[in-house]
């Protein structure tokens, strides 16, 4: 039997075509490696889905493009949804993609990249931005879980290092849903309020699930409106949160931002022991300079004029005593020469050297007769001569 | 960067550096330095009470049931 084939138009085939593989596909999710990527000046995204042995080519309309929260890029292992359409003048057909969900990076990783990217091109990371922290606050607002081991670990490193500080918890959820919300209106309250001189905002470690709210934009958002200084504490010293870009000061750990925020009493202490100590430094100088000064005036001219007449005096009285002493000792001088003299005299007058020369004296009862009429008759008389004595009798008068 | 206000414990703390600087600039008198010394005496003595006698508070802001926080106290 003979059979002759249908014969279609381009346009009826390719008609055919679409009919069958749009009705086939109309919805499915297919996995693939993005290449050729192109976001078009139209605001469309053309790019091909591959894997080791095909690839097919993807378009995605406008207005899904701008519901994504990442840009894609070649290499991005990525789960495409959408249906298969055939584009009739070339006679392709393609996936008409609706939603992009990466695979192997995760979605909260990509989510946070987006975000990131985003508040980071809008300048809220920028250092001008940021706001110093008090040096002394009194009072601390901390934005946190009330029952975690975070808020114990703050209020003892608080109370330790600085006891005189006051410390106002706002109690929050820090995870789940209703986490963002509560601690974004919490920065909120406190700003209202106005009762703090700063806020810790954090809670201790978990999973990137569990920080989650510290990725959250409107928890980006009310740290940047905060008008007073914000330290993020969230999570251990690996962990980055959109938070902590956006804050005055990322803190790794809650611990670590109670030790920030604070200066330590016993330094603070040890501070003022060394200003004190310059203060009674200085002044023991300024005494002693005083002392000086008052020394200087001792030894001047004008306070040194009586002291410099009794020198004077002293001296003129030096020079009597020395004149008088010279005159003394010349006088002395002089008699003693004298004396001498007389010393001479004397010897030649000594007893001894008279009877050298002949002459004797008599003696009467001891008596040295100078007078004959001194004697009578039978009158004993010792005679001394220069050598020996004799007794006499007198005979005759 | 924005300065924050100072509160009292730093104004001390400020006063008794600018003392040190008064007492070292060495321009005035015996007179007051002595005044001087004893304003530092004062003010270190403040502060150390300041530092040691006191007690770390712990309060809590909470939304009462008429939707306005209050504080007290956190156990």
């Amino acid at each position: 039997m003979n059979f002759t084939p249908l014969i279609f138009s381009v346009s009826e085939l390719t008609r055919l075509i679409k009919k069958n593989l749009e009705e086939l596909f109309p919805i499915i999710q297919v996995e693939g490696e993005v290449s050729n990527c192109t976001y078009h000046t139209s605001g469309h995204l053309y790019f091909t889905l591959k894997d080791s042995s095909a690839i097919i080519s993807v378009v995605m309309w406008r207005s899904k493009v701008a519901l994504q929260s990442f840009k894609i890029k070649n290499g991005m292992k990525v789960i495409l949804q959408g249906s298969i359409t055939v584009y009739e003048p070339r006679g392709n057909y393609q996936l008409d993609c609706n939603k992009i969900i990466p695979k192997g990076i995760g979605e909260l990783q990509l989510r946070y990249e987006e975000l990131k990217n985003k508040l980071l091109a809008e300048g809220l990371f920028d250092n001008e931005r940021k706001k110093s922290l008090p040096e002394f606050p009194e009072k601390i607002g901390i934005v946190t879980s009330p029952t975690g081991a975070a808020i114990r670990d703050m209020i003892n490193i608080l109370s330790r290092r600085m006891p005189s500080v006051e410390i106002i918890i706002f109690p929050v959820k820090v995870q789940g849903d209703e986490a963002k919300n509560e601690i974004a209106e919490a920065i909120k309250i406190l700003n209202e309020q106005n009762i703090v001189d700063l806020i810790i905002v954090g809670r201790g470690g978990g999973s990137l699930e569990d920080l989650w709210a510290f990725n959250e934009e409107i928890v980006a958002r009310a740290i940047s409106n905060s008008k007073i200084p914000i330290v993020s504490a969230v999570g251990h010293e690996i962990d980055f949160t959109i938070a902590d870009f956006v804050s005055d000061l990322r803190a790794p750990t809650p611990s670590a931002a109670a030790e920030l925020v604070v200066k330590d009493k016993s330094e603070l202490i040890e501070t003022i022991n060394n200003l004190l100590y310059n203060c009674k430094n200085r002044l023991e100088n300024l005494i002693d300079s005083e002392f000086k000064s008052i020394s200087g005036f001792i030894n001047s001219y004008a306070f040194n004029i009586p002291k410099q007449l009794i020198k004077n005096y002293s001296q003129q009285n030096d020079d009597l005593v020395h004149r008088l002493d010279k005159s003394m000792n010349y006088l002395m001088t002089n008699k003693k020469n004298q004396l001498t003299n007389f010393d001479g005299k004397l010897v030649a007058l000594k007893p001894e050297n008279i009877l050298r020369r002949g002459f004797s004296i008599v003696r009467k009862n001891n008596k040295i007769i100078s007078d004959a009429n001194d004697l009578s008759l039978k009158d004993k008389i010792e005679i001394t001569f220069k050598k020996g004595k004799s007794t006499a009798e007198i005979s005759q008068k | 960067m924005k300065k924050s206000t100072k509160n009292n414990f730093e104004s001390q703390l400020n006063r008794l550096q600018e003392i040190v600087e008064q007492l070292e600039g060495g321009e005035i008198s015996l007179d007051e330095s002595l005044q001087l010394f004893e304003e530092a005496i004062k003010i270190s003595s403040e502060s150390y009470d300041y530092l040691n006698n006191a007690e770390l508070k712990v309060k809590q802001l909470i939304k009462s049931q008429t939707g306005k926080f209050d504080l007290s106290k956190f156990e």
